[in-house]
């Protein structure tokens, strides 16, 4: 049995009298992989801002290694620590240079030496590929460097998890691959995530589990080629459906 | 044009400069510490505070400073509050700056995006950290045009210092005019005077506001 | 006898509310001409021609560095002086205000014109419509949109800085207060506080409506 990370259990949310996310239990293992996938409004990325402690929530529990994840509570700022989040808007601090917004977490609150920040952010820098413009401000970037830049930010605080929040939903076509490629090489390399995409071809390929949310909670979960392949609800078919061309 | 005169007088004019420029300084600085508490209360939406401020920034926004200097001056002292010159003139400018200030501090607070804000408390920040390393910088960033405005709005209203009888640069042009009708002269070094505050002021704003806009903030 | 009952003894306060009507109608007069010099002033800005460009530039700077209470000295007293004609206080007043006037107005029609998008341009010309037509149906409605609330705010200003016209002798609001005061001085000592903040009141009333006005409109246009 492997080291759970993430618990969430009969979570309940909603924005006035508006029902977001309806008695939703569900957990992440240590090196798992977990792909959010279902039509824009069913609640995928409000998940993924409770689980950081950004949204208030009416009902049940989110706990991280069993402390609990509350928004607004005193200690939620050292439990961020061990959650690292890109959303889908390039939120890079737009006053910093690239090094900058990657120091500045390890920096000021984990309080780590200097030169020790500096030399892990180019090596991180360096990995998906962007060492040379460690100085560059983030409106000298492009969508794609950005977001490579955002990952890189979370990475450098060594979360147990890392949230992604439909990241490449805001990117030019072309740049969505080398930011997708530096996901999926994550993947591989053993990194918890849970992730909210649109990109079916990329959640199949990186993905240890698919769970499918629709109307605020989970209709269907599972193995990833199961799931494409041979889903067993009607709203996973027809879900699936419009992401094909054929008839 | 007479040189002598203006060699003669322009003493007086420097004089008159440094007091402008005093009085100008100590309520431009309190103005811009009123500002920046009046914004902080209407931004954070503190109960009471905020709507005092909200009220402040309207009373000073939409009242001219040579009315509020009056009621300082000559209205406050029959109700038992006698100020002198100067301390009217301070008083006056940060009631007249705080308004505008809170107005410029506020807009930059508030362009500061949620999804900034939130990234950084993603990362683990505390509140007093979000706002340090990322709110402030930025708001500061978006309100210096305007504050810059400010700072030059208020030093030309200090122009109207003289109806308190403070003897700045409006009432040593007035009286030199008044007595010898050298106008000429007395308006010539009066442009000049103002030229010298302001127009440096003027550069070095403008030039701060192209360095940030070249850093894409 | 209390300051406050002086506010109403007689037609005090249809006195305050005359002299005040001074410089509003200065204001508005200043207002007028500027809006019409503004416009010119604001077209000659946009031209290819550097130097008129760089003429516009200085006087635009200049008059912005320049108190507006300097520039009414220079009216007042340096054209006596070089021309010696005598200009009266209002028409002095009249005549900075409007060069004042013009000069914010001209900034802000060159602004309004360069904050309508270039492809607005392109696409009403790609319609076929003329440079008249263009200028008349496309560009014209968006940037008077997005003048107007500007306007408003540079009337309230207007209103604000003519405050001070009584410094060169024109008898407004601040004036036929002071003569009010003096009027009373021996049976209401404390007049002074009651008359002033009420002139203070006086110019909240006015000014307070255009800038929730100008306000208003302008998060009108941002939102759409």
């Amino acid at each position: 049995m492997s080291e759970n990370i993430i618990e969430v259990s009969h979570l309940h949310k909603q924005f006035g009298d508006n029902v977001i996310l309806d008695d939703l239990s569900l957990s992440v293992n240590k090196g798992e992989v977990v792909v959010l996938i279902g039509p824009s409004g069913c609640g995928k990325s409000t998940l993924l801002r409770c689980l950081n402690g950004l949204e208030p929530i009416q009902g049940g529990t989110v706990s991280l290694h069993g402390e609990p994840v509350e928004f607004g509570k005193s200690g939620l700022t050292k439990i961020r620590q061990k959650i690292g989040m890109v959303f889908q808007n390039y939120d890079l601090f737009t006053h910093m240079t690239v090094i900058d917004n990657i120091s500045l977490a390890p920096l000021k609150v984990q309080k780590r030496s200097k030169a020790e920040v500096h030399d892990e952010a180019l090596a991180l820098l360096e990995r998906v590929g962007l060492k040379e413009r460690a100085n560059s401000f983030p409106a000298e970037l492009s969508g794609g460097q950005k977001q490579r830049v955002a990952i890189v930010r979370s990475l450098i605080i060594h979360p147990d998890i890392i949230l992604l929040d439909e990241i490449t939903a805001a990117l030019d076509p072309e740049m969505v691959h080398e930011v997708l490629n530096v996901v999926l090489d994550l993947a591989k390399s053993g990194t918890t995530m849970m992730i909210v995409t649109h990109e079916m071809a990329f959640a199949e390929a990186a993905a240890d589990r698919i769970i499918f949310i629709d109307g605020g909670s989970i209709v269907e979960e599972g193995e990833p080629h199961e799931f494409f392949h041979n889903p067993k609800t009607e709203r996973a078919k027809r879900f699936l459906k419009t992401f094909t061309y054929s008839d | 044009m007479d040189w002598s005169f203006i060699a003669r007088y322009s003493p007086l004019y420097v004089k008159a400069a440094a007091l402008t420029l005093t009085i100008g300084a100590v309520g431009i600085v309190l103005a811009a510490g009123i500002g920046l508490l009046c914004a902080l209360a209407r931004y954070y939406k503190i109960p009471l505070l905020r709507q005092i401020a909200a009220v402040y920034t309207e009373l000073s926004r939409n009242t001219p400073l040579i009315v509020q200097l009056f009621f300082l001056y000559f209205g406050l002292p029959k109700a038992g509050i006698v100020l002198s010159s100067e301390a009217c003139g301070i008083i006056g400018l940060a009631f007249l700056g705080g308004g505008y200030m809170s107005e410029s501090f506020l807009s930059g607070l508030r362009a500061v995006k949620r999804e900034q804000i939130e990234s950084a408390e993603s990362l683990g920040l505390t509140g007093a950290q979000v706002m340090g390393y990322v709110v402030f910088p930025q708001a500061a960033a978006v309100s210096v045009p305007a504050v810059g405005a400010n700072v030059i709005f208020l030093l030309k209203e200090t122009s109207v210092f003289s109806a308190v009888s403070l003897a700045d640069l409006m009432y040593v042009a007035k009286d030199l005019i008044g007595m010898y009708y050298n106008t000429t002269e007395a308006l010539t070094m009066l442009v000049a005077a103002y030229l010298v505050i302001i127009l440096p002021i003027s550069v070095v704003f403008s030039l701060i506001e192209r360095r940030m806009r070249r850093a894409g903030i | 006898m209390q300051g406050y009952e002086v506010l109403f003894q007689g037609n005090n306060f249809l006195r305050l509310l005359g002299g005040l009507w001074v410089t509003v109608r200065i204001a508005l007069i200043s207002i007028v001409f500027s809006i019409i010099l503004g416009i010119f002033l604001g077209t000659a800005m946009r031209m290819k021609n550097r130097a008129v460009r760089a003429v516009c530039r200085v006087y635009l700077e200049f008059v912005r560095i320049m108190p507006q209470l300097v520039l009414l000295f220079i009216a007042f007293f340096g054209i006596v002086k070089l021309t010696g004609i005598s200009l009266d206080g209002e028409t002095a007043s009249i005549i900075v205000f409007t060069i004042w006037g013009t000069a914010e107005m001209g900034d802000l029609v060159r602004s309004a014109f360069s904050s309508v998008p270039k492809h607005q341009y392109e696409s009403a010309e790609a319609l076929g419509l003329n440079k008249f037509s263009v200028y008349l149906y496309v560009i014209l409605p968006q940037a008077v949109r997005s003048l107007i609330p500007n306007l408003i705010n540079l009337s309230m200003r207007m209103i604000q800085t003519t405050a001070f016209v009584s410094l060169i002798g024109v008898t407004e609001v601040l004036k036929v207060g002071k003569q009010i005061i003096d009027a009373n001085r021996y049976d209401a000592p404390n007049a002074a506080l009651w008359v002033y903040g009420t002139i203070f009141l006086m110019y909240f009333v006015i000014c307070f409506p255009l800038s929730m006005l100008s306000r208003q409109l302008a998060r009108k246009i941002k939102r759409s």
